[in-house]
């Protein structure tokens, strides 16, 4: 019950750096990002410019780390940033950010904005002014061990379902296996499917691998929220666990956050890097496949397009991966406009998704990624973010399309002949 | 010397045509219609040549030396015959107490009516002791001399503004004549010297109108200084091409180029010198291959150099230097303060709990 | 004071003034900003060819795939009135002289017809620019005093130098001076408004595609 303004504040100027100063001074208003980012395109309210989402930030830059903008203070000039102002500025922070990181792709000079809007979560963060979906996000995982109030013998139950299903035994707290696979609560709840995939393709790839008890769950809500305190206490939680069973590297799900979290965040959120690898799934398969340690069967038919993770592709430099497994089990693959590097989001990204009275904006938003999709007319859309296959889901239902959206792991376990026999196990 | 100009000039031996024709000259020169050439013949033909009292104070006798040194036509040196020039020092025979007589006579006898020349700056300082002529002061004279006068002409870039002794750190205190004299009509013909025509042509235009030509903002006849050297130059193409001599004696020197690089001041110097031209039309400073010093503008003396280009610092960067020092000591004083300011905030950090989250 | 007064006083106290300020504020305004470091990013790095800081600082100037049709007067626009600028700026004859006065280099001047062309052509652009900051719904609602500001200490250098050459308006003399108060008044703002991009974009180029790079985006 201690969040407060002037601890915002605090953390704010613990978090600006050089890059923020540079980005700041660098803006010329040209109104670039606006057309990049898809809550502007689509809603053509201007209040929903990138770098228009970090005033308060600017000015609380300005106002302490310039001498002008000390003197402007001081005399009037620039007023300080109240909490009300931080409540009006909740909506432009996280309902109508899913940091995609279009924005920073087309700055022309520069500015990568969403790190300035990660930052910006901070200070949001620690001046109470986070949104309630997020706080109990973070509240969840922290207390129960996820977002989505999953606990171990959930995963257990889970566990024996796929077992049963694949006849391949799912292995759990195995010390020295290569592989730590770790997984999002929606693929726990909501996608099973995916477990089953991982099971049968390193069993096809002949490799060991491991689930962990105490380190079951990937995503990451406080980065969402962007607390680097308890994000910090989730990702550790993986750190300690792959480091107690010496595994080699971490396979993060099929989740675009959960990847930034554990690949980009986590070794500089834990204050010291990785002893170990961090891989998505995606790029382990397509690792798998290039080696030759998986071999696929047969080809869909009906036309498959790929929807593009931020996090993943664009924010995560996996974007070659993808298309390469897409076309190895596709014959009818499309690329929708924009495809690859400048595609757009979900609309549900960086914890909008958990934002209920975000869901109107969140709908309105979709219509670009719906423009996207009526331009190439696909049978399916598969991914390889759970969080983008929900909100995908529930957007395309609310406008009665009726696209299903699968995920890249499964559709490549798919295809894995039956009687192919592990090899190493 | 006595009755009309064309008396005189009959005297002198000047047909009545060589007398037109110069008229129509003139004319031409200042831009007037043809028939004012005419007109201008009759009126000074007929003209009782005024009187004209020339008064010489800080100055270096060039201006006159300019006017008497005009060449083809020699019709300058006429002009002498068309004014009655009461006093000039330099020209006139009688001296001493005999020229103070002289030019006291022409004062009384053509009060309110007599044509005052001056050239030369007035010296201000120490009462303006520093230039004195029959133990008077040159500002004494002036302001004497002008109370009788029709109008006023400033001959010279002193006369007319200061002139070189006015130049920065102007130790006589030096002022032109429009600073003092400030009820009579004043034309400034400067030039350093003026052009000998130009001379003429306002003493022509005054005689034939019985008054001033038309002059601009700065008190100069609009007919010799509408235009700049640099829209009149000859050389003016290999500006627009980007032609430059870089030095008095390269290629681009012996080919003509453009001397805006040596300092010409044309672009900003209002004359006719280009049009004109010195010593009967012979040549003109830049067609000998120097540029144009700007001597018909105010301040042309301590406008930052004769051979530095217009585009170029008039003078040295002063603080450039310690500016810059001064600018990375206030930036590295801001950042320390910054760092330690960041650093407070970051190890103020408390280690952050759910319970933080709410407020 | 008379125009070749003001003329001698803008080359002399008052460019020393001027560049005096701009040295100051960008050096100040440098190490202001980047003296605020930043922390070493402890993630293993991936790497691809292309994807680095002094890539994007090139790559940057070009419009990433599909944004040239979202905001067609935004980008010709911008690189007509900046090419314009450098054309103006580092092409015309007397300004390179300058250059060779303060810095001691050079390099050959274009034809002034050239130039004048360059100046029109960029001050449409500006003009252009200038409209669609009014038109267009974002822009306009970024835009505070400063937009406005920093477009007319852009744009007066410009119009006043070509007036200046065209005789238009003002006797050549003053015209000049004004041009060169007008470049002045620009020196001293930019290291204090959005002006200062012109250095720190450099920079902002360079922090993005360094800290992409290091996830082996090539942003």
């Amino acid at each position: 019950m201690s969040a407060s303004l002037e601890k915002g504040i605090r953390v704010l100027k613990a978090v600006i750096d050089a890059p923020i100063a540079s980005y700041f001074n660098s803006c010329v208003h040209c109104g670039l990002c606006a057309e990049a980012c898809l809550f502007y395109t689509e809603t053509g309210d201007p209040k929903y410019t990138p770098i228009h989402k970090l005033e308060p930030l600017r000015r609380i830059y300005e106002q302490e780390y310039t001498l002008l903008g000390r003197l402007k203070k001081i005399v009037g000039l620039s007023k300080a940033v109240t909490d009300d102002e931080l409540d009006q500025w909740q909506e432009l922070v996280y309902n109508s950010c899913t940091l995609c990181g279009r924005c920073s792709a087309v700055c022309p000079v520069g500015n990568d904005i969403v790190y300035m809007v990660r930052k910006f979560r901070e200070g949001m963060a620690a001046s109470g002014h986070a949104p309630e979906g997020i706080k109990s996000a973070v509240n969840r995982t922290v207390t129960i061990g996820s977002p989505m109030g999953v606990k171990l013998p959930a995963v257990l139950a889970q566990m024996k379902h796929v077992e049963a299903d694949y006849g391949i035994p799912i292995p759990l707290d195995v010390e020295d296996a290569e592989y730590m696979v770790v997984l999002s609560s929606m693929e726990i709840i909501n996608f099973p499917e995916y477990l089953g995939a991982v099971a049968r393709i390193m069993q096809q790839a002949g490799k060991t691998w491991t689930l962990c008890s105490t380190a079951f769950e990937a995503t990451n809500a406080g980065i969402q929220i962007g607390n680097s305190d308890l994000a910090r206490v989730i990702v550790s939680r993986i750190v300690e666990g792959a480091e107690k069973f010496k595994v080699k590297t971490v396979i993060s799900p099929e989740c675009g956050h959960a990847y930034t979290a554990l690949r980009w965040e986590g070794a500089n959120l834990i204050g010291r890097p990785f002893s170990f690898e961090v891989q998505h799934i995606v790029e382990v398969l397509d690792e798998f496949q290039r080696q030759g340690w998986l071999r696929t069967e047969g080809f869909e038919t009906d036309k498959l397009t790929f929807h593009d993770p931020c996090q993943l592709v664009r924010r995560g430099g996996v974007i070659r991966q993808p298309r390469t497994l897409m076309r190895s089990v596709a014959q009818n693959f499309v690329e929708m406009p924009d495809a690859g590097y400048m595609n757009w989001c979900c609309g549900g990204g960086g914890g909008a998704s958990a934002i209920e009275e975000g869901e109107a904006l969140r709908l309105e938003a979709f219509k670009k990624k719906k423009t996207q999709f009526d331009a190439v007319k696909p049978d399916r859309v598969v991914t390889a973010c759970a969080n983008c296959r929900i909100v995908l889901e529930e957007s395309l239902e609310h406008y009665r399309m009726d696209i299903p959206v699968i995920g890249l792991t499964e559709l490549i376990a798919e295809h894995i002949p039956e009687r192919n026999k592990p090899e190493g196990a | 010397m006595q009755g009309s100009l064309v008396d005189a000039f009959a005297r002198q031996g000047v047909s009545r045509r060589s007398f037109l024709k110069y008229c129509a000259t003139l004319a031409s020169m200042m831009a007037l219609p043809p028939v004012a050439g005419r007109a201008m013949a009759e009126a000074m033909a007929a003209a009782r040549r005024p009187s004209v009292i020339w008064l010489p104070f800080q100055e270096c006798t060039g201006c006159t030396e300019s006017i008497t040194r005009s060449h083809s036509p020699t019709i300058e040196g006429m002009i002498f015959d068309m004014i009655s020039l009461d006093y000039q020092e330099t020209l006139m025979a009688a001296a001493g107490h005999q020229a103070e007589a002289a030019r006291l006579n022409a004062m009384q006898d053509n009060a309110g009516k007599y044509l005052l020349i001056v050239d030369g700056s007035i010296p201000l300082g120490r009462d303006g002791a520093y230039s004195c002529i029959g133990g008077r002061s040159n500002v004494e004279m002036l302001k004497e001399a002008a109370q009788g006068a029709a109008a006023v002409v400033a001959v010279g870039s002193c006369a007319a503004f200061g002139g070189i002794p006015r130049a920065n750190p102007n130790p006589t205190g030096a002022v032109s004549v429009s600073d003092i004299v400030k009820d009579k009509p004043i034309v400034n013909i400067p030039g350093c010297p003026p052009i000998p025509v130009v001379m003429t042509g306002v003493l022509a235009h005054y005689l034939t109108f019985g008054s001033l030509p038309e002059l601009d903002a700065k008190g100069r006849p609009k007919a010799f200084f509408g235009e700049t050297i640099h829209d009149r130059c000859y050389r003016r193409p290999f500006y627009d091409q980007g032609k430059f001599a870089k030095t008095f004696d390269d290629e681009g020197a012996r080919n003509g180029w453009c001397l805006f690089e040596l300092g010409c001041k044309g672009p900003v110097t209002h004359n006719a010198c280009a049009t004109a031209k010195w010593n009967g039309g012979t040549s003109w400073p830049v067609e000998s291959g120097h540029g144009c010093l700007g001597c018909s503008e105010p301040d042309f003396w301590d406008a930052g150099g004769f051979y530095k280009a217009l585009s170029l610092p008039a003078d040295p960067l002063g603080i450039a230097g310690a500016a810059a020092v001064a600018g990375a000591a206030v930036g590295v004083g801001i950042g320390f303060a910054n760092r330690a300011k960041q650093g407070a905030a970051k190890s103020a950090h408390e280690t952050t709990t759910l319970a933080d989250l709410e407020k | 004071m008379t125009d070749l007064q003001f003329l001698t006083w803008v080359r002399g106290p008052g460019l020393d003034i001027a560049v005096g300020i701009f040295l100051l504020g960008v050096l100040w305004r440098l190490f202001e900003i980047y003296s605020l470091g930043r922390s070493k990013d402890l993630s293993a790095p991936r790497r691809t060819p292309g994807a680095s800081g002094l890539h994007t600082v090139f790559r940057r100037s070009l419009p990433p795939p599909g944004m040239l049709k979202c905001s067609p007067v935004s980008y010709l626009g911008g690189y007509i009135f900046h090419i314009g600028l450098a054309i103006v700026v580092f092409g015309f004859a007397p300004h390179i002289l300058l250059i060779r006065n303060l810095t001691g280099l050079s390099w050959p001047a274009l034809p002034s017809q050239f130039v004048d062309l360059a100046a029109v052509v960029t001050m449409a652009a500006m003009t252009v620019m200038l409209a669609d900051r009014i038109n267009k719904p974002a822009k306009r609602f970024l835009s505070t005093f400063e937009d406005w500001f920093t477009w007319a200490a852009t744009f007066l250098p410009v119009l006043t130098g070509w007036m200046a050459v065209q005789h238009l308006l003002l006797p050549y003399t003053a015209m000049l001076a004004l041009h060169i108060l007008s470049v002045e008044i620009l020196l001293i703002v930019l290291p204090f408004t959005k002006l200062f991009h012109a250095f720190t974009l450099f920079g902002s180029r360079w922090y993005n595609g360094k800290v992409n790079g290091h996830r082996g985006v090539p942003v």
